[in-house]
């Protein structure tokens, strides 16, 4: 007789018991009490157990696979460390495109954790719930595991050092501070919408797809390690934020026009963002993969397109204003990098105007754009480089106040005019760079007449001083260091010490 | 618009960040030459409001705008101003105030037959 085997649950049968199962209605307390922010924003759920749970998986497996990729993933850096990896990049002055994604990036992911953790506890239903719990944990693994990546290049170059600090007060890294102050201050359901749908499903491959084969091709594993880590989850993020997406919009029809009002929101607020990342793609690499236009092609107007024709069974539409966006496309890394480059003072990276090879490459992937409004732009600081009266612009901008971002954005249509909006709230004159810039602050003003607009801290006497210098001090800048040109610079030199050693070396 | 907010009262408890009186008796102005794009957007500055106009045009621009090749090419005479929004004909020698500039106002100025580096209105 053989003896009875044991009884083993199926996948389907575990992972209920080990979510849902775990589960209970309160009876002491009443469920809006123990569970007070899901209501509020007006999303009408009726019922939770229709959330259909993206990827099943339960917590104890979540803890082995991502140790087995934490395994891997620090192998690789201790051996890029150990290997000195730094000096296989293409070029050091690569390492600023690094810089501006690492202190601008990094904290975001900490961001992210600590409002997924709050989710985790607050959302009603339980497969969210479990669902918001990993993707906390994902999030803070990014930031390590980023943070080991900034630890390594700190070691050889300017402009990491202070990198949490820097997040709370540069004036640039309010722009992506901001964003997601945004997200963490609404409820939950749009910081679903804005951070799992509109940021890690509709804009994510923006994000990592093009700068992830930027650092491939610029010889830079560090990155590449720690992108390839974070992919699986990033898949996994994606289909939550789609999930959300359909759960809402099945559960009630009144909660279409509040879903619709986010999307459009957070796409636009995406779009403004991204805007950082064309100018790293167009300007930053010293071998360049793709170019932004081409990138938004590819990865909002094609794969974006498909998405929401998808999405127009549930009667949700194209985010507005993507056909303007989409035109933007053909300016905002040009007008971006000129920010910086007359902004180079006040800047944790460094600046430097396009080499003739690289003006020819714009032309050629911006052919509309890049001659007739862009070329003499550099050409003329070029000249006044020459003469030694390199461009600086010594005043502060004017700042959007939903954005963040220098008022530097044209007109749609005519590149030769700066789009300039305003609205009045509460007796006071507010400033935007784009009409739906303007939208977002008119549906909520009490929230965005409240934003820390760098420019106007400096004059209120908050950031430590009046002078530039008392700015950069209070930034935990160094002047002359982490600022400022590449040219000249310390990363500079010691790069080519480095190759000089190399060379001689090599025989 | 209602406010959506999980606190009741949030709407009235809200302090505007940027009011007048916040910046030590100056306003903000904004200024913005025309056709000029390599200065990436408007410049920003703490003015007093009575400040007079005729200040700007002679301290304030140059100090911020005079490294530009068109500058020294300028003809203040026929310069069109635009303050918020409106044609308007500055009286130089009255305030910034007495010409209508308030907090948070824009001043556009357009220098006709210039526009910028060959023509690039960089």
């Amino acid at each position: 007789m053989t003896p009875p085997r044991k009884k083993k649950l199926n996948l389907k049968k575990r992972y209920e018991l080990m979510t849902r199962g775990l589960d209970w209605e309160t009876s002491y307390q009443k469920m809006d009490d123990v569970f007070p922010y899901d209501t509020f924003e007006g999303i009408k759920i009726t019922d939770w157990s229709k959330w259909e749970d993206p990827f099943r998986l339960t917590m104890d497996a979540y803890w082995k696979y991502q140790g087995e990729k934490e395994r891997k993933l620090y192998a690789v850096l201790d051996s890029f460390a150990q290997n000195n990896g730094q000096l296989g990049i293409s070029d050091a002055r690569y390492v600023n495109a690094i810089k501006l994604f690492l202190t601008g990036v990094t904290p975001l992911e900490y961001q992210a954790h600590r409002h997924f953790a709050h989710l985790g506890r607050h959302i009603r239903g339980v497969g969210p719930r479990v669902a918001a719990q990993m993707q906390s944990l994902d999030e803070l693994r990014h930031a390590q595991t980023q943070i080991h990546t900034i630890s390594h290049y700190n070691k050889y170059f300017d402009g990491f050092a202070e990198f949490p600090h820097m997040h709370d007060r540069v004036w640039y890294l309010s722009v992506p501070k901001s964003f997601f102050d945004d997200a963490c201050s609404a409820g939950p359901f749009e910081f679903f919408t804005a951070i799992s749908f509109a940021f890690e499903y509709v804009l994510t491959n923006l994000l990592f797809v093009p700068f992830m084969s930027g650092a491939a091709y610029n010889g830079d594993l560090a990155t590449v390690t720690f992108g390839f880590s974070a992919q699986s989850d990033e898949a996994r993020h994606m289909t939550l934020g789609i999930e959300v997406i359909k759960f809402m919009l099945e559960q009630h029809p009144d909660n279409l026009p509040i879903v619709q009002q986010w999307v459009d929101k957070w796409f636009w607020r995406g779009h403004k963002m991204l805007g950082l990342v064309a100018m790293m793609m167009d300007y930053m690499l010293p071998k360049r993969i793709m170019s932004w236009k081409e990138a938004w092609e590819i990865y909002f107007t094609e794969a974006g397109g498909a998405l929401f024709e998808d999405l127009s069974r549930y009667g949700l539409r194209v985010p507005k204003y993507a056909d303007i966006a989409t035109d933007e496309a053909e300016h905002i890394s040009h007008q971006n990098w000129s920010i910086f480059y007359q902004y180079t003072q006040a800047a944790g990276f460094h600046t430097w105007l396009p080499s003739d090879e690289e003006m020819a490459w714009l032309s050629e992937k911006y052919p509309n754009t890049f001659d007739k409004y862009y070329r003499p732009r550099f050409e003329m600081w070029r000249e006044m480089e020459a003469r030694g009266e390199r461009f600086y612009n010594n005043a502060l901008p004017q700042l959007c106040q939903t954005c963040q971002i220098p008022m530097g954005y044209t007109e749609p249509g005519d590149p030769t005019r700066i789009g300039f909006r305003s609205t009045e709230y509460a007796g006071e004159r507010y400033h935007f760079c784009s009409d739906g810039c303007k939208d977002i602050f008119e549906n909520e003003p009490e929230k965005f007449s409240q934003a820390w607009l760098p420019v106007h801290q400096i004059f209120q006497g908050n950031c430590g001083g009046a002078e530039l210098s008392d700015v950069l001090e209070w930034y935990h800048m160094k002047n002359g260091t982490d600022n400022m040109d590449y040219t000249g610079s310390p990363d500079q030199k010691q790069w080519d010490a480095w190759q000089s050693v190399r060379k001689r070396v090599a025989g | 618009m209602p406010v959506v907010a999980l606190k009741p009262g949030y709407a009235d408890a809200v302090e505007i960040r940027d009011k007048k009186e916040n910046f030590h008796g100056n306003q903000v102005v904004y200024l913005h030459w025309e056709e000029h794009l390599s200065f990436c957007a408007a410049t920003a500055f703490p003015l007093p409001p009575d400040m007079p106009f005729g200040a700007l045009v002679e301290q304030l621009i140059p100090q911020y705008y005079g490294m530009h090749p068109d500058f020294g090419l300028i003809d203040w005479e026929c310069v069109e101003w635009k303050i918020d929004g409106q044609q308007s004909t500055p009286d130089m020698g009255r305030s910034l105030a007495e010409n209508g500039v308030d907090h948070k106002t824009l001043i556009c100025f357009r220098t006709p037959g210039l526009n910028g580096f060959k023509g690039s209105c960089s």
